[in-house]
């Protein structure tokens, strides 16, 4: 299967590992990569702070890397950001109707019905994985984000992913599932507020898997604000994208 | 024109302000946690809980869409039963009819039950101002009346403050003595025998309306306390202050609307107390008062119909969004700056507060992250109302913030300019020059690191081969 990889600018810039990473799982998992150069950003950061117009201009240039990797006999479209898969599968049609742009918003829909969540797409295609093992285990807790849950609705592939390591042994939490508080521009917007929630979600992870190596989960950008809170605040914790903790167990020679 | 009015203070400066209370955060957290847990319990009773939102939402929306027709029954029957109704169009006009009701009555003293639209059109400093003195009687409406405070939830008004706050506060403002106990019980056996001589004495008893039943002319009210009851029954006079979207066509569909109602708000199948009252005292009855009155409330509404965010119409104010929401469990309510906090408070406080510039900004108190949306029991859209009063404040936006928009989207719409832009060399000067003198960074640095560029992108990586 042939896929193409949406990096997401926050990858791409700041955590380009992830990236790394969800490309050997995905060769791992049987998928043929490509990655169209020509994509930018999904345009969520203006769309939730209300500029349309700005971000549909961002999100075309995206939308038409996309739609020519579909075209070249990709299958799917994969995201290793539960927020970026959800811009692009249930925000780009509505966005680019606000903007005016009809046409894209057709084209949007057609590249949102191939879009996959990575997680989504490696639980579809967990079979094809050869066994993974960690060579140092850990206890990871898992961090579900609020678009993956409550938009996309994919609620057990990052746990079911998780599990198959050898090694890696998977604690959910109370708080779990609740906002970390990024929210794009609200985390600078109401620093205060923001930080606050990321506080609650740090304690609540600190109280409900106290023996936890390692925070997991399936968005940059929240493990990101996480971490930065959790570093500011003087008692740092270790996150991972769940593509990085599959990769760390792939056997050596797929992993080179 | 909205009633009450913001304190002229910014969203940001309320939340910082209400953050730093840890009491309170603690407080609040505690206080949803409990009504969230309960919901889930009283929902899982259902054999459908989603099928039943739906028929909820369906019949909230065939109301709002029958609206003008049902008000009309509505207020025929009640006229129909001897009772008065007044069309309010702002909240001055309510205030002004409220008035007069009191001083027509010759009353001195004002039982209210707890009520948020009453709250939204300020009445109490009015009935004030007039020479009554008010009393509520909701136990929570009365801890934050006597701490000259407004509500910070619209089902528990004093949810942000602990037992221990309480009993100091009625030993402070109403004489309570110093050894009261402060198990909640012993408190509101204090409260109980307090407010049992408002009742009596109370010449009007002001309520708000859950719901109103167009076929009955009926005004159903929702209590855990038994004051409703009281307020209504034992004074001369009852005023009603109903917000005009309230309305049920139906026994069938009020009671639809009750059992999410209850479930949603506490995780009850129904609240302690669910009064109906039909007309004022009839022929024949014991009790009820001799004069009832019914305010319909506009204040906006109208205009909230005829527009784009007319589903926020369908709100049965159960407290759900606030419940779940992780921006309230920080801040509380007061921090919303208007009346109405939470989810429902960010969408409705632009729209019904829209001729206060302070309003606007409210909408950004949300991360967008759907708790709300999977709670609503009438499947309000909260974050798609929210994303487009974003836009609407967009639209007006001048300066700083739209040109940096601009200047990201000249840029990320071109993939080479984007690759320029992300440079490690480059991508420091470059958003700083974005951000102009918006103080992005800064704030970010509010209590966070700087996530550290990695030097090498991911597309260095696939164009070297990967
Ligand atoms: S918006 Fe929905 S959840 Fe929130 S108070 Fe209204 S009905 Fe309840």
């Amino acid at each position: 299967m042939r896929v193409s990889l949406l990096i997401t600018c926050v990858v791409d810039v700041v955590a380009p590992d992830v990236a790394s990473a969800a490309v050997r799982v995905l060769r791992a998992a049987g998928c043929e990569v490509t990655c169209n150069l020509a994509q930018t950003c999904c345009g969520q950061p203006a769309w939730n702070a209300g500029f349309a117009d700005d971000a549909a201009r961002v999100a075309r240039a995206t939308l038409d890397a996309l739609e020519s990797d579909l075209g070249d006999g990709a299958e799917a479209v994969v995201v290793p950001a539960g927020s970026c898969a959800t811009m692009v599968r249930v925000f780009w049609p509505e966005l680019f109707e606000v903007a005016g742009d009809h046409d894209a918003a057709a084209r949007a829909r057609l590249v949102g019905e191939r879009t996959r969540e990575l997680s989504e797409l490696l639980a579809e295609r967990a079979g094809h994985l050869p066994p993974l093992r960690l060579g140092r285990p850990v206890q990871a807790a898992l961090h579900e984000s609020c678009h993956m849950l409550r938009e996309l609705r994919i609620v057990d592939q990052p746990g079911e992913l998780a599990r198959r390591v050898e090694g890696c042994e998977v604690v959910g939490w109370d708080g779990s599932d609740r906002c970390c508080g990024f929210g794009g521009t609200f985390s600078v917007k109401l620093p205060e507020a923001s930080v606050a929630m990321a506080d609650d979600k740090l304690e609540s992870l600190a109280a409900g898997a106290p023996d936890a190596d390692v925070l997991v989960g399936c968005d940059t950008s929240c493990l990101l604000h996480l971490q930065s809170r959790a570093e500011a605040a003087g008692r740092p914790v270790h996150v991972r994208h769940l593509a990085e903790v599959l990769a760390a167990g792939l056997p050596e020679e797929e992993a080179t | 024109m909205s009633g009450h009015l913001l304190p002229g203070t910014t969203l940001r400066q309320r939340t910082a302000d209400a953050v730093a209370d840890e009491r309170l955060r603690s407080n609040v957290a505690r206080a949803v946690d409990r009504f969230a847990g309960h919901r889930l319990t009283g929902l899982a009773e259902l054999d459908d809980a989603d099928e039943l939102r739906r028929a909820a939402r369906a019949a909230k929306q065939q109301v709002l869409a029958d609206l003008p027709a049902l008000l009309e029954r509505f207020a025929d029957r009640v006229l129909d039963l001897g009772g008065h109704v007044c069309w309010a169009p702002t909240a001055a006009d309510a205030r002004r009819y409220v008035v007069q009701v009191v001083e027509a009555a010759g009353a001195t003293r004002v039982a209210k039950s707890k009520s948020m639209a009453t709250e939204e059109i300020d009445l109490n400093p009015a009935l004030a101002a007039a020479g009554a003195e008010v009393v509520e009687t909701d136990l929570g409406e009365w801890i934050i009346q006597l701490a000259g405070e407004t509500p910070s939830h619209i089902i528990a008004p004093a949810l942000h403050k602990d037992r221990h706050q309480i009993k100091d506060l009625f030993v402070d403002t109403v004489a309570a003595p110093p050894s009261l106990d402060t198990e909640p019980t012993e408190l509101v056996r204090f409260a109980r025998e307090r407010l049992r001589e408002v009742f009596l004495a109370a010449e009007v008893g002001i309520t708000g309306a859950n719901i109103a039943v167009a076929d009955t002319g009926s005004i159903v009210l929702v209590t855990n306390e038994g004051n409703g009851r009281l307020v209504t029954a034992l004074p001369r006079v009852h005023v009603v202050v109903l917000g005009m979207e309230r309305l049920a066509a139906d026994w069938r569909q009020a009671d639809l609307l009750l059992a999410l109602l209850a479930r949603s708000a506490t995780g009850q199948r129904l609240s302690s107390y669910t009064s109906v009252v039909t007309g004022p005292r009839g022929q024949g009855e014991v009790d009820g008062p001799d004069e009832l009155h019914v305010v319909v409330l506009d204040n906006g509404r109208s205009d909230l119909l005829a527009g784009e965010h007319h589903e926020m119409l369908g709100c049965i104010r159960c407290g759900a969004c606030l419940n779940v929401c992780p921006v309230y469990r920080q801040t509380g309510g007061h921090a919303y700056g208007w009346v109405y906090p939470g989810p429902m408070g960010a969408v409705l406080t632009p729209l019904l507060a829209a001729d206060q510039p302070e309003a606007a900004e409210v909408a950004g108190a949300s991360t967008l992250c759907g708790a709300c949306m999977d709670a609503c029991p009438v499947q309000i859209p909260l974050q798609d109302l929210l994303l487009s009063l974003r836009r609407a404040k967009a639209a007006d936006a001048g300066g700083a913030e739209r040109a940096a928009w601009r200047a990201w989207s000249a840029a990320w719409s071109d993939p080479r300019r984007y690759a320029a832009t992300t440079r490690a060399a480059t991508w420091g000067r470059w958003a700083a020059d974005l951000a102009g003198h918006l103080p992005v960074g800064r704030d970010w640095a509010t209590g966070r690191t700087m996530p550290r560029p990695a030097g090498e992108r991911f597309r260095d990586r696939w164009r070297a081969g990967l």
